[in-house]
């Protein structure tokens, strides 16, 4: 009993210490001037151009990770090919990269001036860096494994039957994908989105590093928070955080609102 | 409709799981795989389903060579060991999956689905998931499903292997009578002999990746090919230096030409059945089935002597070359 209470108090303080307080204090200080100061903080232009463009972050890397990392996900577990470990093992590169240095690795290849073939890019009028599709390669990157590793065990869990069954009753590869393995692997999928889109939303050091910065043109949401934070705008800075965190929130109440409740899950 | 399986060897990696095994399965017959495990027996099912490729040989289905086929042309039928069911389905959409796929009008899968589903007994359950069922009734679930696209052939790959004891011996003799009712030429996977002696008509003993034997029920426990088959389908006892039936030793008070002398050990009572274990003159040891009345009428106690001769026509396997 005693080692049970001792337990969760162990863990409940740790979370309280590590998570809540910090973030509560957050809430706190985004309403300390009022909610009508918080509110005029986060609806500036610069913050509403910054809440856009971090939603158009998220609006192309989530998709484009999600059938990415499905795919990526059948081919290392139903497929047996060379370099098939390599594969397993790059995908979980972006958990070992700092964010900072993928930010520098995209100056390298699409840099204007020195970058591999951003030199080439520039003269067709395209630019990378210092623009929206550098902020997006860079969320891209860091939010690239999620999906992934979600949908890799649940894959192996529900093995190979099902298909096998799909295929004796007649149905082709891509019938048996989408009536069969994506419903079977379906939460999984939604998970792996959550956390894309949690991480997608909350990008700082690789963006920041390919953004240039631009208050009201290439800054997302985590970067006026920084913007606002260096100059002493505290409501601003913590009213933003306010948002971010409630959008992360929002996403992980409309994946329990979309389950289906009919099903008995055994 | 009928299948040939001409031939067929297949190999994964250096493990040969079929070696040139050739069979005929005849239209509307209800055949048993039989063997032990790994013998090559789900995998022959599976290359008739065209989930398994074979390395060299043919499969013939209704006359037609099905070896190029994919398992989506091949219109059979296939159940599961673990019913594969799928379990973001209800029983109904699982039922109607076939029907669904070819696209089949509403009404018609609507009543087909309904026709299947009183088939195996499952008319209450069309709205639950396969969660909500028992194994037996996965299973059944399962092979409505197989069934529904009125197959040419029906193919069970252990299908009643991961039910507990009771439920198996009610759907075996379910099976039986649902074939007698589809017709459909059936073949299923079994390592349990009495499973295969119970349901089929036809039995492929298979061991090794070879074909040991094709027969009758009656003909494997009667006239077995070879020792393994001879042990394989029933139980066996030791006289002399070959195997009998249990069943197929005399037991005699008085010593005849040809008889060997024993020791009773120990008289078990089994019902109906007695089983009696005796050691023999020279160390081994060996057990006889007889029943009630005989027993009674010998007198066999432990520790009498009596003398053991294999009874007339026994069934044996023939003497190795």
């Amino acid at each position: 009993m005693k080692t049970r209470l001792a337990l969760r108090f162990a863990a409940l303080g740790y979370l309280a210490l590590l998570l809540g307080i910090p973030v509560a204090l957050v809430f706190i200080n985004a309403f300390q001037d009022g909610v009508a100061a918080a509110w005029e903080a986060v609806t500036t232009p610069e913050a509403q151009h910054a809440f856009y463009l971090t939603m158009v972050m998220v609006a192309v890397a989530v998709p484009l990770n999600t059938i990415f990392g499905v795919l990526c996900a059948l081919a290392i577990v139903r497929q047996r090919f060379r370099g098939r470990a390599l594969l397993n093992a790059m995908v979980d590169l972006p958990f070992a990269v700092s964010p900072v240095v993928v930010g520098l690795a995209l100056l390298l290849v699409y840099g204007h001036r020195d970058g591999w073939i951003g030199e080439w890019l520039a003269e067709n009028g395209i630019r990378v860096i210092f623009s929206t599709p550098g902020m997006i390669l860079a969320t891209m990157f860091v939010s690239l494994p999620f999906v992934v590793r979600e949908v890799i065990p649940v894959l192996r869990e529900i093995g190979t039957e099902q298909e096998q069954a799909a295929a004796t009753l007649g149905a082709g590869a891509f019938q048996t994908f989408f009536r069969v393995t994506l419903p079977a692997i379906r939460w999984g999928v939604a998970y792996g989105v959550v956390l894309t889109t949690a991480r997608a939303l909350g990008e700082f050091g690789a963006v920041s590093v390919v953004s240039g910065k631009l208050s009201g043109r290439t800054e997302t949401a985590t970067l006026f928070v920084e913007n606002r934070f260096q100059r002493f705008d505290e409501t601003g800075a913590y009213a933003a955080s306010v948002v971010l965190a409630l959008l992360a929130l929002v996403t992980l109440l409309a994946m329990n609102l979309i389950k289906p409740k009919e099903e008995v899950r055994a | 409709m009928s299948i040939v399986v001409d031939s067929v060897t297949k190999r994964f990696g250096d493990f040969v799981a079929l070696d040139d095994v050739s069979l005929q399965v005849r239209d509307g017959s209800l055949t048993a795989l039989l063997g032990p495990s790994g013998g090559g027996k789900s995998t022959l099912l599976r290359v008739i389903a065209g989930l398994e490729h074979p390395d060299a040989g043919r499969v013939m289905i209704a006359g037609e060579d099905a070896t190029p086929q994919p398992p989506q042309r091949r219109n059979v039928g296939f159940v599961f060991q673990h019913y594969a069911a799928f379990k973001h389905m209800t029983v109904r959409k699982n039922v109607a999956f076939g029907l669904t796929i070819r696209k089949r009008p509403k009404d018609e899968v609507e009543a087909r689905v309904g026709e299947l589903l009183e088939l195996v007994h499952l008319e209450g359950f069309a709205d639950r998931y396969p969660s909500q069922l028992s194994g037996g009734q996965r299973q059944r679930m399962a092979l409505a499903r197989a069934l529904a696209v009125q197959p040419r052939v029906l193919l069970l790959d252990e299908p009643f292997g991961a039910l507990d004891a009771t439920v198996r011996k009610e759907l075996r003799a379910w099976l039986r009578r649902l074939h007698d009712e589809v017709h459909v030429t059936t073949v299923f996977v079994t390592h349990d002999q009495e499973e295969a002696m119970e349901v089929a008509e036809q039995i492929v003993v298979l061991n090794d990746g070879r074909t040991e034997q094709v027969g009758s029920p009656r003909d494997l426990y009667e006239h077995p090919a070879n020792e393994f088959v001879m042990r394989f389908v029933g139980p066996v006892t030791p006289l002399g230096e070959r195997w009998l039936r249990p069943h197929d030793v005399d037991i005699l008070l008085e010593p005849v030409m040809g008889a060997t002398e024993a020791m009773i050990e120990r008289v078990t009572h089994l019902g109906f059945e007695v089983r009696v274990e005796l050691s023999l003159g020279d160390g081994d040891s060996t057990w006889v089935q007889t029943t009630r009345g005989r027993a009674e009428q010998l007198e066999l106690a432990e520790g009498e002597i009596v003398w053991l001769r294999p009874a007339r026509d026994p069934a044996m396997a023939p003497e190795p070359a």
